[in-house]
């Protein structure tokens, strides 16, 4: 095979990591301050669910970061594209994401009653909108986007912001996200937390599991209905352009014609439903630490399953299928990919040493005695 | 018909150097504290002494305030070149792209993550360790600034890169040329260290404050002195780096050094002045009311006694030839895109190295589309094009005076800081330290009008001579622009609202409250405190 198609396609693979990564520490720490305001009654219940993931947030966060720049770098034109076509909905998301870092840092640092409660407010939007445009996000391109491209390159809108929000598909997959997102955040609290948090999360943790499988299995009897996208003729080594080269046909149903040709891929929302179902068991046995890997294994057969369906798709068009964005026609160079790679081979490691070491220096309860005396905390 | 809005273009540059205004605002102070905060633990950890701990806690509780919103504020930045400048992210997407991603991988994943153990760590690590982490989130937040300022140097100065006509892309060619661009290097080093010329007079300026009121002494004094010394050697660092800076614009952008110095014509060595005010009009083409120092000009800016300068003028006349050259190249371009025949193709690499002349005449052409332009108009489409090629000389001009203008200021500042620090003589010159106190903001007002010299004075490029600001834009409607707009201006409003408050609630407050009272106790505290 062609270099330049197997450093497309390794991207491809990379960025499904990193959606993946950004889907489980991101998701759970976003599921946190959503279940802020139910596993917390009192200030100092709440302070102790902040303090639980306080040292960590931030970091976790940069998957979230990372993701953008990573599809900036590997793939300019689904950044410049999907970013610009979804525009109010990212800005909603922007405004969302953007009030958490300033929540953490200046909820706790005046003690007026009005001013903590704005502040949990804030953490219950900024952590249930993100996931829910995430999830949303992936069942607006699942169906298909509206838009073309001049022959500069320049993107135009054929659809209505509208139609992104208000559409029932995508907030089954916005909900979806939160529910794994919720789950998961449970599962941590369980870990750091004491009675009377740990059971409340337990059982928030628990439900939302059972929500998010439902949900799961929901969308995928949908899309079996639903219109899908055929790449009939494209050359994987293609020069990334999408303007030409490419034909698309649109077919009812499409999107279980990988799964048809390869049968193996079912492993995919096997493992999904699996993982999520053995995590709400698990949460149900009081083992949260055993639960919490499941997790990740929900989070790579949720967002498996999507890559499985709509390869190489990455963002079909409805209104010139032709122009579909997909992983042939909208990468960087060759040169692009491979100096990236180079990179992401010597820190994406590094990241995961030095993220699992500081959970393992942070390790043990947050008590809530100790985190009412402490001033330095959030 | 898929026009461009230039109403929109206009709303997006807006709301970017809004958004990119505001964070810059946060951004120098995490840059220059983190090295400060780790230079106050290194002597706690190797002297032992108290008063260092206390004050690496309390500059570190200041720093976690400012570094909410650098955060924050960031996240926009990283999101905004997708959702607003598609064309610009797409076209150069490898270049800009990949220093930013690295920038995740290597940078900020680094100081995020330890940031979270610098504050909570304390009674979980070994002093060493701890100094160790303080150490990688300095490190890390200035590979921050590297990296960003890589992919902002390849846009002044597209270095390791050509445009491909198949992909209607540049084409990243070498990662060495793009990491030592001669530009990213030096604006690294004049960016990062105005950073810590910026944590310098934040730091210095609220020991004054400590001291006017003659609280906390100890603790004062000595912040004061190490800010005052970090200080002066970062100043120093600043204008040398910055004059390697202008000799590079000198080399590559000759019209924004000829903007920045209001040079209309070529100037005339050795006699040209070095203008301190002036009034530029761009409309009219020429300044009034110029105030200048002779003889200062040419050795100032080429580092000889002879060479001219041009002017703005004369290089809008160079341009001519450049930009019906473009206009060749852009149609060859569409041509080939359209019909895909090697003659077209062959045109265009006659032409290409002009291409982006060619587009930025394309606002002049019928419809935006420089093929539909009649032969016997080319002349007047290139005639309408030539002044565009200037940034904004009003701008550039007086953003990079003040810059100066502030500069100098702080050098003085700092030298006399330093020399009454040194001789303890600072409490008897309480005006001093009110200045002192008063100056805080200003290093960060400097390096706004940095930021405006260096990026009002590429346009009307986003990609110097390659890609037209006016191109590269996402096709928004003006209600789309409209939207986000009002929601950045509320909320970050009120983002600056609290966060100065807060700034000014723990400033106030000083460092012996700080972990002995519960945060409720405050507003009485503060008022015991001060009396």
């Amino acid at each position: 095979m062609d270099l330049y198609v197997i450093l497309k396609l390794v991207w491809a693979g990379l960025l499904c990591v990193l959606l993946i990564g950004l889907g489980l520490m991101v998701g759970m720490d976003m599921g946190v301050g959503t279940l802020l305001r139910f596993v917390g009654r009192t200030d100092g219940e709440r302070r102790t669910a902040l303090n639980i993931i306080g040292p960590h947030w931030d970091g976790n966060q940069v998957w979230f970061i990372l993701g953008g720049g990573a599809i900036f770098a590997a793939f300019p034109t689904l950044y410049a594209t999907s970013f610009s076509v979804f525009y109010v909905v990212m800005i909603l998301l922007l405004f969302s994401m953007i009030l958490r870092p300033v929540a953490f840092e200046y909820r706790s640092k005046v003690d007026a009653r009005l001013w903590r409660a704005s502040w949990d407010w804030v953490f219950l939007l900024s952590g249930f909108l993100p996931m829910f445009v995430y999830g949303a996000a992936f069942g607006n391109i699942l169906q298909g986007v509206g838009y073309h491209f001049n022959w500069s390159g320049q993107y135009f809108q054929d659809g209505s912001f509208l139609s992104y929000l208000l559409n029932p598909f995508a907030i089954l997959c916005g909900l979806m996200a939160v529910s794994l997102s919720v789950m998961q955040g449970g599962v941590m609290l369980m870990i750091r937390s004491e009675n009377p948090i740990h059971d409340r999360a337990r059982r928030y943790a628990s439900r939302a599991g059972l929500v998010a499988v439902v949900l799961f299995l929901a969308g995928g009897v949908w899309v079996r209905g639903m219109h899908g996208f055929v790449l009939e003729q494209g050359n994987p080594a293609m020069p990334a352009n999408p303007m030409h080269g490419q034909h698309v046909s649109m077919q009812a149903g499409a999107w279980l014609n990988n799964y048809a040709a390869h049968p193996v891929l079912w492993l995919l929302p096997l493992l999904g439903v699996v993982c999520m179902l053995a995590e709400v068991a698990l949460v149900l046995a009081n083992r949260p630490r055993v639960a919490w890997w499941m997790g990740l294994g929900a989070w790579v057969g949720t967002i498996g399953t999507v890559a499985a369906s709509m390869f190489p798709f990455f963002m079909p068009s409805t209104t010139n299928p032709d122009q579909s964005l997909t992983i042939w026609n909208s990468s960087a160079s060759q040169y692009g990919l491979t100096c990236m790679l180079a990179v992401a081979l010597i820190f994406v490691p590094l990241i995961l040493c030095y993220t699992s070491w500081c959970y393992y220096v942070m390790r043990g309860k947050v008590h809530t005695a100790d985190i009412i005396k402490d001033t330095h905390s959030y | 018909m898929d026009l461009i809005n230039p109403a929109v273009v206009d709303l997006s540059r807006f709301q970017f150097a809004l958004t990119a205004l505001y964070h810059f605002m946060f951004v120098p102070l995490t840059l220059g504290l983190t090295f400060m905060l780790a230079a106050m633990e290194t002597v706690y950890v190797v002297t032992g002494k108290q008063v260092y701990k206390d004050m690496a806690l309390f500059w570190g509780k200041l720093f976690g305030i400012n570094f909410a919103l650098g955060v924050a504020t960031g996240l926009t930045m990283e999101f905004e070149f997708g959702t607003n400048w598609s064309m610009y992210s797409r076209f150069f997407g490898d270049m800009f792209g990949t220093p930013l991603a690295i920038e995740g991988l290597m940078a900020f994943f680094m100081e995020s993550t330890f940031v979270g153990l610098m504050f909570f760590g304390w009674d979980r690590l070994s002093k060493p360790v701890h100094l160790a982490i303080t150490y990688l989130v300095a490190l890390g937040s200035n590979l921050s600034a590297l990296w960003i300022l890589v992919a902002n140097a390849s846009m002044n100065m597209p270095n390791g890169a050509h445009f491909d006509p198949e992909t209607l892309r540049m084409t990243f060619d070498s990662f060495v040329g793009v990491v030592f661009n001669p530009d990213a290097q030096a604006k690294f080093v004049h960016t990062s260290v105005a950073g810590y010329v910026a944590a310098s007079m934040f730091v210095m300026g609220i020991s004054a404050f400590y001291l006017l009121r003659k609280e906390h002494r100890e603790f004062a004094a000595r912040s004061f002195r190490m800010a005052a010394l970090f200080g002066i050697f970062s100043t120093v660092a600043v204008i040398t780096l910055g004059d390697v800076l202008g000799r590079l614009d000198y080399e590559h952008q000759p019209t924004k050094i000829a903007a920045i110095e209001g040079l209309w014509h070529t100037s005339k060595p050795p006699y040209e002045p070095w203008i301190i005010a002036a009034l530029p009009n761009d409309a009219k083409q020429e300044s009034s009311y110029e105030i200048g120092v002779p003889f200062v000009l040419t050795p100032l800016i080429t580092h000889s006694f002879t060479t001219p300068i041009t002017g703005m003028i004369e290089l809008e006349d160079a341009a001519a030839p450049r930009i019906e050259s473009g206009i060749a190249a852009v149609s060859a371009l569409r041509r080939y895109e359209e019909g895909h025949q090697a003659a077209d193709l062959e045109m265009f690499h006659a032409h290409q190295n002009d291409m982006g002349y060619g587009l930025l005449a394309s606002r002049h052409a019928p419809n935006q589309d420089v093929t539909a332009i009649p032969p016997e108009q080319i002349q007047s489409v290139v005639e309408q094009t030539k002044p565009d090629i200037l940034p904004n000389v009003f701008v550039t001009f007086w953003s990079f005076r003040l810059m100066v203008f502030l500069g100098v200021f702080f050098f003085v500042l700092f030298a006399m800081a330093s020399y009454l620090s040194l001789k303890n003589q600072l409490e008897r010159n309480r005006l001093f330290l009110k200045i002192c106190m008063w100056a805080i903001p200003l290093p960060i007002l400097a390096t706004e009008f940095g930021w405006i010299t260096a990026e009002a004075g590429r346009q009307p490029w986003t990609v110097f001579e390659r890609l037209p600001t006016f191109m590269s834009a996402s096709t928004h409607s003006v209600s789309y622009m409209l939207f986000s707009l009002a929601g950045f201006t509320v909320l970050y409003s009120i983002f600056i609202a609290v966060e100065l408050y807060l700034m000014f609630k723990f400033a106030r407050l000083g460092p012996e409250a700080h972990g002995q009272h519960d945060h409720g106790a405050d507003a009485d505290h503060l008022s015991v405190v001060a009396h």
